[in-house]
This record gives structure tokens, C-alpha cells and sequence, in this order.
């Protein structure tokens, strides 16, 4: 059995007094997904940023290729190097044009030359059908088109992980699409992620292991056929049971 | 009437309704763009009517008062003034254009470094924000005048080998000294107001601490502080000409030669003029600068 990509173990983290994860566990083995379900504020973000080390645990081991980052020798910037993450709101940096939101990474941190850099660029962007958005600025594009650069802009550097913190929830219901379908297009070339959602279609669709978090705890974890379709926690249970009275609204 | 329904009726006349091909207006936008033609028409009939009336009643008491003659002859004496123009011109372009160029640049080096240094976490640095910290607070809390005749009158009193008695060099100095103070200041609100989770992007990209700032903070930081920083540019201009009190001969000191001579203040008004000339197109340049930001960040805020 190869090393998995990702291993996070009894991982605790408090902000002050508020226990916002407590021992989280999960093992994410190269070329698989696995998803966080929960609602917000059940600690989902805050386990991505604790993996892209943007929080430091309280607790714990987080492991990357079996080598330990949470470990206080760590430099976080060479962690960084091998994660991607993209973000509720974006983030994408509203001064540059699409290109240069996706070459600064590779140029400044893998210090490629602009020409192979723009060069990689233009590629993802043709794959992802928003070549002609290169040369425009961020606040020109719609949501979702911003949410696709976020994501090419992260896969940019070549992750070994990518994180996605609920990609889609600044969205409305039209734009969801075009981007979990890019989502869905990378898990199927192989890329090995952890995401939080409320999306449980998509999440059935794209997870390998879906993971069910309240108040800082996994309370459950299975196949997505398992967790979605049966799940044996009477809390599993009710918050798909809300979630799917909400989309039915 | 608003301002958005002029500009309305505006759009309506240059820009020809593309959308619908062939389509010619009902009589009801017919008639409601007539109306708000008319609408348009009395307007500015209005403002003009009233902007005679009252500009023209103020400025015929201001001039038919008793004290109207002396008051000219005194304050508004074209012809001495023009006389003595190129006096304070040549002040003006010697002393305040040079001082205003040495110290602006100056002074965006020192307050840009000052505003990193109060912004930086780095344990290292610790010493150094406090410095930086004391600086600001002390140099923005003193007025300028004093910092000027201590620096110009103080330094040359202590009789140091090497360093300069020149009063414009010193005037220099004390002008930046305040200055970074203020402008530093600026520059950290505007890095304060970047959201963190720009930082955060950068930084999960890989990006390391300087090059988070370098490529992501400080292009947005200064963009929004650009206007602030060209009101104080316009303050910057003005305030060179404390440095007369030294004995620099700038316009103003310039004009006081003159005035003190002839006890006639033409002089005065004359090198007010002359900073107006300077002064006017930076603040209007400043407005639009300041309203194109605003523009720009409610296009952001839609999008």
C-alpha cells in the first residue's frame, strides 16, 4: 500500500475558548476525494486551513506524502508549494488580468519564465474554455467564470493536493454548474482532493469518502453511497434531511 | 431635477437604441423625452438666472462699499503687481517647485518604508516598530512651524563640523521629517484596508511573506490611497512656503521683501495666485482621481 497524499490525525484546534475541531482523523490516498458535508460553522474550512497550515493546529498530525508538516520545523512556505486552494469568495487579486492572477505563482514561486508560465496558462485556459477572458480583469468576468480562474490559477503550480472550500456557495444556481464540472473534470484526470460542499449531488458524484462534520467532530464517514443514501447517524440523517428540504424550497 | 435624469435624457439623444433592429418610440417616450427636454431647458435657465443675481448682487455691494478704493489700491494693484511678478516667480520655481520635488520623493521613500515597518510581524522588526510607532505619533502631533525653526534655528546652533547651516538644505529636512510622518500613515490605512483574504490567497499559493506584499498588498494598498496621497501632495506645496520663516527667499518670502517695502500687500495677493496656479488643477486632478477609485471599487462591489 502506497503512502497517501494526505493523513490527518487526531487533529484539535481551538480559536479562544471555542473547540472547532477535535480529533479529526482522515486519510486521503492519492487519486481520490474526499468530501466534508456539515453545516457552517461545523469546522470544514477550518480543516482546510489547518491543512494549508493558514491555522495552526492545536493538536495532532497532518501529514503530506508521509512527511509531517504540522511539525514546528516546517517551512510552510514549501508546504504551500505543493497544496492548491481555492476559496469560497475567489480571491482571485483584483489588480492583475486573469493571466497574471495565474503566472505569479509559477513565475515567483517555481520561478519559471514568464514565457513557459504564460505559456501553461493559456493551455489551462483553452482546457477550460476562458481563453479569450486572458487579458481581461477579474470584476469583468461572472461568478463563475471567476471561480474556474481560481481553480486554474491553483492548478497552476501543479498541486499535489488541491483544497477546495466550498467553491460554490457565492454562486447562483446557474453558474454551480460550469464549475463543478470543471471540479468533476479534475478528479477524473486523477487529482487527489479535499473538499468542503453543500452540494450533495456532486458530492455523490465526485467523492470517494464523504466525511460528515458537527461541532468540530467527524461523526460519520463512508462510501458517498453509504453516507448519503444510508446513513446510520441519527445526525447524518437529519442534516441531509434539511439540506434536501432547503433545495426543495 | 436629478442629476441621473439629465444624464438619462442624455444618453438618449447620442447613443441611437440598437437592441429591437428597426423600432421607432412610442408616442409615449416621445412625449416624455420632449418633457424632460423642456425639463432640461428650464433648468439651466434657472441656475443662470439665479448665478447672475446673486454674483452679481454680491459683487456690486463689495464694490460700491466706502472702503472699496483703498482696499484695491492696497490688495489689487495690477500693475505693481505684475511689476514684481517675475520676484516671486522666481521665488516660487527656486524654492517651493525644488523643495516640493526634493521632499515629495523623499518622502514617499521614508513613509512607504515606515508604513512596512509598522505593518510588518516579523519579531526582528520588533525594535523598529517601536521606533517607527514614536515617529509618527511625535511628528504628526507637533505642528510643522516648530518642527521647521527648531530644525533650521537648533541644528545650526549646535555648531556640529560637517553638518550644513544652510537654511533651505534644513527647511528641506524639516519638511520631509513631518511629511513621512503623515504620509506613512496613509499608507498603512490603505495597507490595513487590503482584505485578508487576498493575503491568504497569495500566501496558499505558495507566495512567501515579501512577495505576498510585494505582488498582492501594496499594488491594491496604493492604488486606494492614491487620492489621500495628492491631497497631501497639494497640502506638501502649500506648506513649503513655511520654510520663509528661515529666511529662505521663496514666493512668499519674496513677497513680504516687496510688501515691506512698499507697504503696498499686491504682493501677497500676487503669490497667492501664483500657488493657486499649481495648487487648483492638482486638486481638480485629485477629485477625479478620487471619484474614478470610487467608480472603480462600486464595479468591483457589483461584479
Amino acid at each position: 500500500m502506497s503512502i497517501p497524499v494526505l493523513e490527518v490525525v487526531e487533529v484539535r484546534k481551538a480559536f479562544g475558548s471555542e473547540l472547532v475541531l477535535e480529533d479529526i482523523s482522515i486519510t486521503v490516498p492519492e487519486h481520490t476525494a474526499t468530501v466534508l458535508i456539515g453545516a457552517s460553522g461545523s469546522g470544514k474550512s477550518t480543516l482546510l486551513r489547518c491543512i494549508n497550515l493558514l491555522e495552526l493546529v492545536d493538536d495532532g498530525t497532518i501529514k503530506l506524502d508521509g512527511q509531517e508538516i504540522t511539525s514546528v520545523a516546517t517551512n510552510s512556505d514549501d508546504v504551500r508549494r505543493k497544496l492548491g486552494m481555492v476559496f469560497q469568495s475567489f480571491n482571485l487579486f483584483p489588480h492583475m488580468k486573469v493571466l497574471d492572477n495565474i503566472i505569479l505563482a509559477p513565475m515567483r514561486v517555481h520561478k519559471m519564465s514568464r514565457e513557459e508560465a504564460t505559456e501553461k496558462a493559456l493551455e489551462l485556459l483553452k482546457r477550460f474554455g476562458l481563453s479569450e477572458k486572458a487579458d481581461q480583469y477579474p470584476d469583468r468576468l461572472s461568478g463563475g467564470q471567476q471561480q474556474r480562474v481560481a481553480i486554474i490559477r491553483s492548478l497552476a503550480v501543479e498541486p499535489r493536493l488541491l483544497l477546495l472550500d466550498e467553491v460554490t456557495s457565492a454562486l447562483d444556481p446557474v453558474l454551480v454548474n460550469e464549475v463543478l464540472s470543471t471540479v468533476r473534470d479534475l478528479k477524473d484526470h486523477g487529482m487527489t482532493m479535499v473538499l468542503a460542499t453543500h452540494e450533495m449531488g456532486f458530492a455523490k458524484q465526485v467523492a470517494d469518502e464523504v466525511c460528515f462534520l458537527e461541532k468540530g467532530r467527524i461523526l460519520e464517514w463512508g462510501s458517498p453511497e453509504k453516507m448519503l443514501e444510508n446513513p446510520t447517524n441519527p445526525r447524518t440523517k437529519d442534516f441531509l434531511q434539511r439540506v434536501h428540504e432547503a433545495g426543495r424550497l | 431635477m436629478s442629476e441621473e435624469v439629465r444624464r438619462g435624457d442624455g444618453s438618449s439623444h447620442s447613443a441611437p437604441y440598437s437592441f429591437g433592429g428597426e423600432w421607432t418610440p412610442t408616442a409615449i417616450e416621445m412625449e416624455r423625452r420632449a418633457s424632460r427636454k423642456r425639463t432640461v431647458r428650464k433648468n439651466a435657465l434657472v441656475a443662470a438666472l439665479s448665478s447672475i443675481f446673486v454674483l452679481g448682487t454680491i459683487s456690486s455691494i463689495v464694490v460700491t462699499s466706502p472702503g472699496w478704493k483703498v482696499l484695491s489700491a492696497t490688495f489689487f494693484d495690477w500693475s505693481y503687481g505684475f511689476s514684481i511678478l517675475p520676484k516671486v516667480l522666481a521665488g516660487f520655481f527656486e524654492s517651493n517647485v525644488i523643495l516640493t520635488l526634493i521632499a515629495s520623493v523623499s518622502v514617499a521613500v521614508i513613509g512607504l518604508t515606515l508604513a512596512l515597518i509598522r505593518t510588518s510581524r516579523s519579531p526582528a522588526l520588533t525594535p523598529f516598530r517601536i521606533l517607527a510607532t514614536i515617529y509618527v505619533d511625535m511628528f504628526r502631533g507637533i505642528p510643522m512651524l516648530l518642527i521647521i525653526l527648531l530644525v533650521g534655528f537648533g541644528v545650526p546652533a549646535l555648531q556640529l563640523k560637517g553638518v550644513t547651516n544652510n537654511v533651505f538644505i534644513l527647511g528641506i529636512i524639516a519638511v520631509i521629517i513631518t511629511y513621512s510622518a503623515y504620509v506613512a500613515e496613509v499608507i498603512r490605512s490603505g495597507i490595513l484596508t487590503v482584505h485578508p483574504s487576498q493575503r491568504a490567497a497569495a500566501r496558499s499559493l505558495g507566495l512567501s511573506n515579501f512577495q505576498t506584499l510585494r505582488y498582492v498588498v501594496l499594488p491594491q494598498a496604493l492604488r486606494r490611497v492614491t487620492p489621500p496621497l495628492l491631497n497631501d501632495l497639494v497640502a506638501l506645496i502649500k506648506d513649503t512656503g513655511l520654510v520663509s520663516i528661515l529666511g529662505v527667499t521663496d514666493a512668499i518670502r519674496a513677497a513680504q521683501i516687496e510688501a515691506s517695502r512698499t507697504f503696498n500687500y499686491t504682493p501677497y495677493v500676487m503669490a497667492a495666485c501664483v500657488f493657486l496656479l499649481v495648487t487648483i488643477p492638482l486638486t481638480r486632478f485629485t477629485d477625479r482621481t478620487l471619484r474614478r477609485s470610487i467608480e472603480r471599487q462600486n464595479a468591483q462591489g457589483q461584479a
